[in-house]
Order: C-alpha cells, then structure tokens, then sequence
C-alpha cells in the first residue's frame, strides 16, 4: 500500500511519488500553476517524470496552503518542499562535475570562501600584472587581461550547463523543440506567470496563506536588472571592438543607460528577495540549500551594487578596491553559474519549454 | 482570549464555511464577533475543507460559469435528488440567493478556476474554488480576521444556554479550559454528528461501526444533541446519512476526495460471498456513486470489491491507492481475501452473459448482459484481459440528515416558538432542505445563503 505511514525513510524522489500520486487523486489545485494540469496527464510517475514536474515547480506554495493533507494528516502532504528537494538533486545529478555542485548548491559559506580567494587573487593580478598605460579600469588591469581572463570563465560554465541542460532534456523526455513552445516558455518566464497564483495576485511566500506579488516583483527586478547589466555589457563590447570607442562611458551611453537601471533593479530585487527569504518558511522549501541559496541572492545584490559604486567613485582612489570587489563577485557568480541557484533559471526555461510541447492536459474520470 | 470584550454581540459556534458566512456578514454590520471552533488551527473548516464547489444559479455566463442555470431547472435537480423531500420555500430562497452570493464571495477573498479536468459536465452548474474549500476556508479567516472577528480554536461549545425564548451565554472547553461567553446573539454552525460512531451505531445499528467517515473527525454533534435535548425542532430522517462507496483502504476519518473510486461502472462489483449484488451499469457515475455507500453498507461486513481488467484500467480518476493487480482471477480473489473459486465463477458466469456491441465509457451505451439474474445494464465487457485489478469498497459517510429547522430568516425554534436570539446555518440545518440524497455543491450553497442570513439577522438583533 503506497500510503502505508510507517516510517522509512525515502529518497526525495520516492517520497515526491508517494505525494504526488495522493496530489494527482484530488487535483483542487488545478489553476495555481503548471505542476497540477501537467500532473494529470498520468497515473505513474517515473523518476523522469518527477523530475520535470518539480523544475517546472516554481515554489509559489499555493498549494501547500490550500492543501487538507499537509501535516498532522496522516498523508502528510509538503508539495512545495518535497518539489524543491527533487529540483536541487537535479541539479547535482545532472551538474557537471556533481561534486562542486554538491558543495556550492548547499553550502553559502563555500561560495564566500571562493569569493575570498577569487578577490585575493584579483587584487595579486592588479598588483602584479599592472599595465604600463591605459586609463579608467584600465589603469588597474589592461583590457585584454580582463578578456582572457573573463571569457573563459564565462564560456566554460555555460558550456557545462548546456550539457547538464542536454541531459536534462534526455532524462524528462522532451522530444523536439519547435519555435511555439519556446515563445510559450519565454512568454511564461518573462510574466513569471506560475508566481501569480493562478488569479493574479501573487504567491503564497512571506505572508502564510495570504497571497503577495512581492516575490513575483523582486524576481522580475532582479532577472530584468540583470539582463539589462548583461545587456550593458555586450553593448559596450560591441562599442569597444566595432567602434572602437573605449570605457569608461558616459552616463548618456548606451552601456550606462541599460546598466545603471539594471543595476538598482538589481539591488532592490535582491535585497527583497533577501528579505521574503528571511520572512518565509523555511520548511516549504530545501531547507538544506536554505543558506547557499540567500548566499547566492546575496552575491546578486553584491555584483550590481559594487558595479553601481565603482561608477561613482570614478576618479577617486576607491576605483582600485570596488574594482576588485566587482570583478570578484562577476567571476565567483559566472564560475558557479552551473553549480548555484543561477543554473535554475535554465532548468526552469528548459521545463517550460518541455511543457509547452506536450499534449493538453486531457480530462480523466467522472 | 484577554482581549475579549465581557459580552461578545454575536458568537459562531462552528468554523466552516456557514459559520464564517455568519461572521463576516455580521462584523461587516459592525457587531463584535468570537468564534467558537472545536478543531485546531490545522484543521479549522470542518468539513468545508474538503469541499470543491458551489452549485450557483445564474440567468446568464458568470464567471467562473457557463451558460445559464435558471431557478426552475435548480429546483428540478433537486427535487430529483431528495425525491421531493425538501421544504419548497426554503428550497427556493437558497436556490434565489445563490446568485448574489458568487459575486459576494470573490469580494470576500474567494478565487474561484474554470471547472476541473473531470468534471466539465458540471461547469455550467457549479463554480469551483481555486485551489478547494481550504483556500476558501482560509480566505474567510483573513477576511474575518480583517474585521476584528475574533477566532478560537479546540472550543468545543458544551452546553448552549437557554432562558425562556432567548439563549444567555454557552459552556465551551477552549484548549481543555472550561468558560462560560457571553453574547447578545449567537449563530449555531457547527455541522451534524457523522464523526460521532456512537451516535451513527445507534442510529443505523451496529453495521456503522465499519463505516469510514470521509470528513472531518470534528463533527460529532455535540451542539445539536444540546439543542435536540433542550427541546429544538428537529428535521431530517434521524437514521440516515449520507455515504458513498469508497476505497476500503481510506484512513477512518479525513481521506476526503482522494479516497473516491470512479471505476464501479467499468466494473463488476462482488460481496464477500464473492456474489454480484447490483447492477454496476445502471446510469453513469455521477448520477449512481451516491447509491453505492449504501448498497456497500447492506452487504456482509459492509464490504465490497470491485474487479476490472487491462480494458478498463484507464477509463477513471486514479485512487489515491494502487489496485491489488493479479495475472489470474484466482489469483486477484486470493489477495484480495476472497474465495477464488466462487470468484471464478461468478466473473465465468458474468463473462457469459456478455454480448457483443460498442462500448462507450462515457455514455450510457446499452452494452448489458443477459439471462444473469443480477443485470449489468451498460458498459458490460467481459473480464477476460489480464492484469485484473481489485479495489475494496467501502462506504463513506459523507453527512449526516438529522438537523435543526429553522425558517427562512434562519432562526432556531423551540416548542413553544423561536428562539429570538438564535440562528442556525450549514449542515446543522441542512436537512431542513436536503432531505434524502445529495447534489454536488449544494452544501456550499445552504452555508453560504444561510450563513449570511444569520449573520445579517443576528447583526440587525444586536444593532
């Protein structure tokens, strides 16, 4: 009997089974989200299976407080939290190599120590590979020592996401992407759709079972923020290569006018994120990556906010240290790209995009 | 509980749906509010929590519902249920005020989500919850809250008191402490008596101690026998409760909609005698579950189990427990602790009397055995395609009849006329229109146009 409650311990994605398959024989929570139509569509779960539903996941905890077999019921339902489990061993599993994914998806206190080493190392460079001329940054460290330094680290963790991703779509079954799904993905993505609680008014985060926007908000500032800084970026690679026109930019550039924004909203979607993190129950998620995960929210914030200082301290004798602070943070974020909470965003664009390809929910029963 | 006032303006007994109608409404005309809910926090809502829908009328498409569903057709639904058992008048004015209440429970936090994949056949009658009656239990209590109601749970009312036509205070154990609460105006919700076994053996006879209570374990009627012993009207058959046939595997209080089983028309359905005893093809599902608790309760043990093949085995809603799966009938028989030679012929008999035709899982396709003196009417295919499945069956009793009449401004009566400060809402009253049977989402609907009859009542009486 697969609701015998005697306990013995299952792994995350047996005990997700046991939960999914009571979830799937009640099906209340139909319109909160992707999980519950995309449930329906069988009866046995394989591990793949799991798999995809709990990336597709988006931890709004809607169905938790709707729930009548959450704890003390005997059932003893935790969608949300037994969903979260599953995604991050996903992550190790299909992480490449699992050990670092291992350390750095649970252990925040490992991303700070890399943080230490990668600024030690920065500051050591600027020290010793300090270039006879140059302005701005370049003062400090010459452009192409930043190129070769950076691109690798950049490239490389996309790479080993873009196999993880690869194994990914292998193990839940995806089939053939055509243009459609990936539109309807994106379009899931960009609203956050699966964080509106299915009536628009947000999720089940911070405020128990009253529904807030919130983290829906501080996660489209900090994702926008970012894009915007990464946008920035290319912009100003563009300039620097095609037109040859060389930092520092002035504040009606290009660069400055996607980056600045992108970098407030970065600071002001992390530090709220931080702050739901610190008010929401911990029990309705993996609370073993609890700490790596404020950890990594946290060194969001510290990119754009040591980025957004160094352009005001431009000038001063600050420029030396924030530049290291902002190169460290930049480096430690893409190397664990693959290894942090960063790579959900993939995996989550990857379930979506999955999603959208499979048949309609077809209706059972009655 | 130190910022209570000495004397509340109104006090709900009960945390349901019905009960929660009654204080909203009443704090929204400004009376002070406590409710009196027996069950702890984690379980507040009694058995609104296990709800999905309300049965609304409606002249024309109403979000979440389609088309329209006209006062006349309701009734009709209804009357064919309760084979004309209801209070007509009463009858109406829910059905009537059912309309308003769907705009007023989205203003008072209730989301509601097209109809389940499912149940589309009722997606023009009935508008479901986002997320079932725990959401909107839970919508209720942030609204009340809002208000200023004030909400205790584990207050099991012990004792309501009665002074000539008027009630004084009530006897209540709140988190194991006796007290006494005042209140100018009280509001009985506090459901029926379907988890009190006692009370069901003695109604039925000692065959509802196998009975599994699909509902909340709070509802043992501890109000109504109060009122019933101090001489309140009564209605509704005292012997009789609602069940239907589920999953013999069920947890004994709480499994709720999980433990439903939709296979029996695709099955055949055998007694521990390994005998058939009904027609499993008599009309759909929808309109046949409700019969099959009680067709379940009259058999040996009050135990039944029904058998399918590979044929059938996706043509209904998963159960939340595996089927018992055997290569062989015997087999199946045998772990499922039935005779596997009475078994064997049985489904030899019944598999003889099949006919060829077209089946059709969804409609009534006529496809019926012959010459069996236990007929299946439709959906009659031979059980001839190993794996066999078997499911238990057992009744579950969803609510119970037995209630308090009230009249249509909701008040309690006692011998000698109203009760001028009393009302009553929800299933504790549901009989007096439910008389015998039951119409999906029609519960919701009595505790929320009684509910906020109530409530308006008692706020007009202590204004």
């Amino acid at each position: 009997m697969s609701l015998d409650t005697t306990p013995i311990l299952l792994s995350a994605t047996e005990e997700a089974r046991r939960q999914i398959e009571i979830c799937n024989a009640c099906r209340y929570c139909e319109g909160f989200c992707a999980v519950f139509p995309a449930m329906t569509r069988q009866k046995a779960f394989a591990d793949g299976d799991l798999t995809q539903l709990a990336n597709l996941c988006h931890n709004c905890r809607g169905c938790y407080y709707a729930c009548q077999y959450t704890e003390p019921h005997e059932f003893a339902l935790n969608i949300p939290a037994i969903l979260a489990e599953v995604r991050v061993e996903s992550w190790e599993r299909l992480a490449r190599p699992q050990r670092l994914a291992r350390v750095f998806q649970t252990h925040g206190v490992a991303m700070a120590g890399l943080l230490v080493v990668v600024l030690a190392w920065v500051f050591w460079a600027a020290s010793v590979l300090r270039p006879d001329a140059g302005s701005g940054f370049y003062a400090y460290l010459a452009h192409n020592t930043l190129v070769a330094i950076f691109v690798p680290a950049f490239v490389l963790p996309l790479v080993l996401i873009a196999v993880s991703v690869r194994d990914y779509w292998r193990e839940v079954d995806g089939g053939r992407v055509r243009l459609a799904q990936v539109l309807s993905a994106l379009g899931s993505a960009l609203r956050m759709k699966n964080l509106s609680g299915g009536h628009g008014e947000g999720c089940n985060f911070e405020r128990g079972d009253r529904f807030s926007d919130r983290r829906r908000v501080y996660h489209q500032l900090t994702m926008y923020g970012f894009l915007l800084c990464f946008a920035a970026t290319t912009v100003a690679t563009v300039m620097h290569y095609l037109l040859g026109l060389e930092a520092p930019y002035p504040l009606l550039s290009p660069p400055k006018l996607l980056g600045v924004p992108g970098g407030l909203m970065m600071v002001a979607g992390a530090a709220g994120l931080a702050w739901l993190k610190l008010r929401a129950d911990r029990s309705l998620g993996a609370a073993r990556v609890w700490g790596a995960e404020m950890a990594f929210v946290l060194l969001l914030g510290a990119v754009a906010l040591s980025g957004l200082a160094l352009y005001g301290a431009a000038g001063s004798s600050l420029v030396m240290p924030l530049l290291a602070v902002h190169l460290a943070t930049v480096m430690v974020l893409f190397l664990l790209m693959p290894f942090s909470k960063m790579v959900h965003g993939f995996y989550r664009l990857a379930a979506l995009v999955a999603e959208a390809g499979k048949p309609a929910p077809t209706a059972g029963g009655e | 509980m130190t910022d209570w006032p000495k004397t509340f303006d109104l006090v709900v007994v009960g945390g349901g749906n019905a009960a929660l109608c009654a204080a909203i409404t009443a704090a929204e005309a400004g009376a002070s509010v406590l409710i009196l809910e027996s069950a702890p926090i984690a379980y507040r809502g009694g058995n609104s929590r296990h709800t999905r829908n309300f049965r609304c009328m409606h002249k024309g498409p109403a979000s979440p519902l389609t088309g329209c569903y006209e006062e006349e057709e309701y009734l009709q639904d209804l009357m064919l249920v309760t084979k004309g058992k209801t209070d007509e008048g009463l009858a109406r004015l829910a059905i009537r005020s059912s309309e308003d209440c769907l705009p007023w429970m989205k203003a008072h936090g209730v989301r509601f989500q097209p109809s389940l994949s499912g149940t589309l056949s009722l997606s023009r009658t009935n508008a479901f919850f986002l997320g079932g009656g725990k959401a909107l239990v839970n919508a209720y209590y942030n609204t009340a809250e809002d208000l200023g109601v004030k909400v205790a749970y584990e207050a099991q009312v012990t004792h309501v008191h009665r002074q000539g036509d008027r009630i004084s205070h009530v006897e209540a154990e709140i988190q194991g402490r006796p007290r006494t609460i005042k209140a100018r105006a009280f509001v009985l919700a506090s459901g029926g008596f379907q988890a009190d076994i006692d009370w069901l053996a003695r109604a039925w006879g000692p065959a509802a101690r196998n009975f599994l209570i699909r509902g909340t374990p709070y509802n043992r009627g501890v109000v109504l026998r109060d009122m019933l012993d101090q001489g309140a009207a009564s209605v509704g058959d005292p012997t009789q409760c609602h069940a239907v046939a589920i999953d013999g595997r069920a947890p004994k209080y709480d499994g709720g909609i999980v433990t439903r089983l939709d296979c029996v028309p695709f099955s055949i359905v055998l007694n521990n005698d390994g005998q058939r005893f009904y027609d499993e093809g008599e009309d759909v599902w929808p309109k046949r579950y409700a019969i099959w608790g009680r067709l379940v309760a009259a058999q040996p043990d009050q135990v039944g189990y029904a058998l399918i093949d590979a044929k059938s085995i996706d043509l209904f809603m998963p159960s939340v427990f595996p089927p018992v799966t055997a290569e062989t009938i015997e087999g199946l028989a045998s772990k499922l602790g039935l005779d596997p030679k009475a078994v064997r012929r049985t489904v030899e008999g019944f598999n003889a009397a099949c006919r060829p035709g077209r089946f059709h899982p969804t409609e009534l396709d006529g496809l019926a055995t012959e010459g069996l003196e236990v007929p299946k009417t439709n959906w009659a295919r031979p059980l001839d395609t190993p794996p066999y499945y078997g499911y238990q069956l057992r009744p579950g009793v969803t609510f119970t009849y037995l209630g308090l009449k009230v009249d249509a401004r909701a008040q309690v009566h006692g011998a000698e006329g109203p009760i001028r400060n009393l009302w009553a809402a929800g299933e504790i009253m549901a009989g007096s229109i439910l008389g015998q049977g039951y119409l999906a989402g029609f519960g919701m609907t009595i505790g929320t146009v009684f509910g906020r009859i109530a409530g308006k009542e008692a706020a007009a009486h202590v204004a």
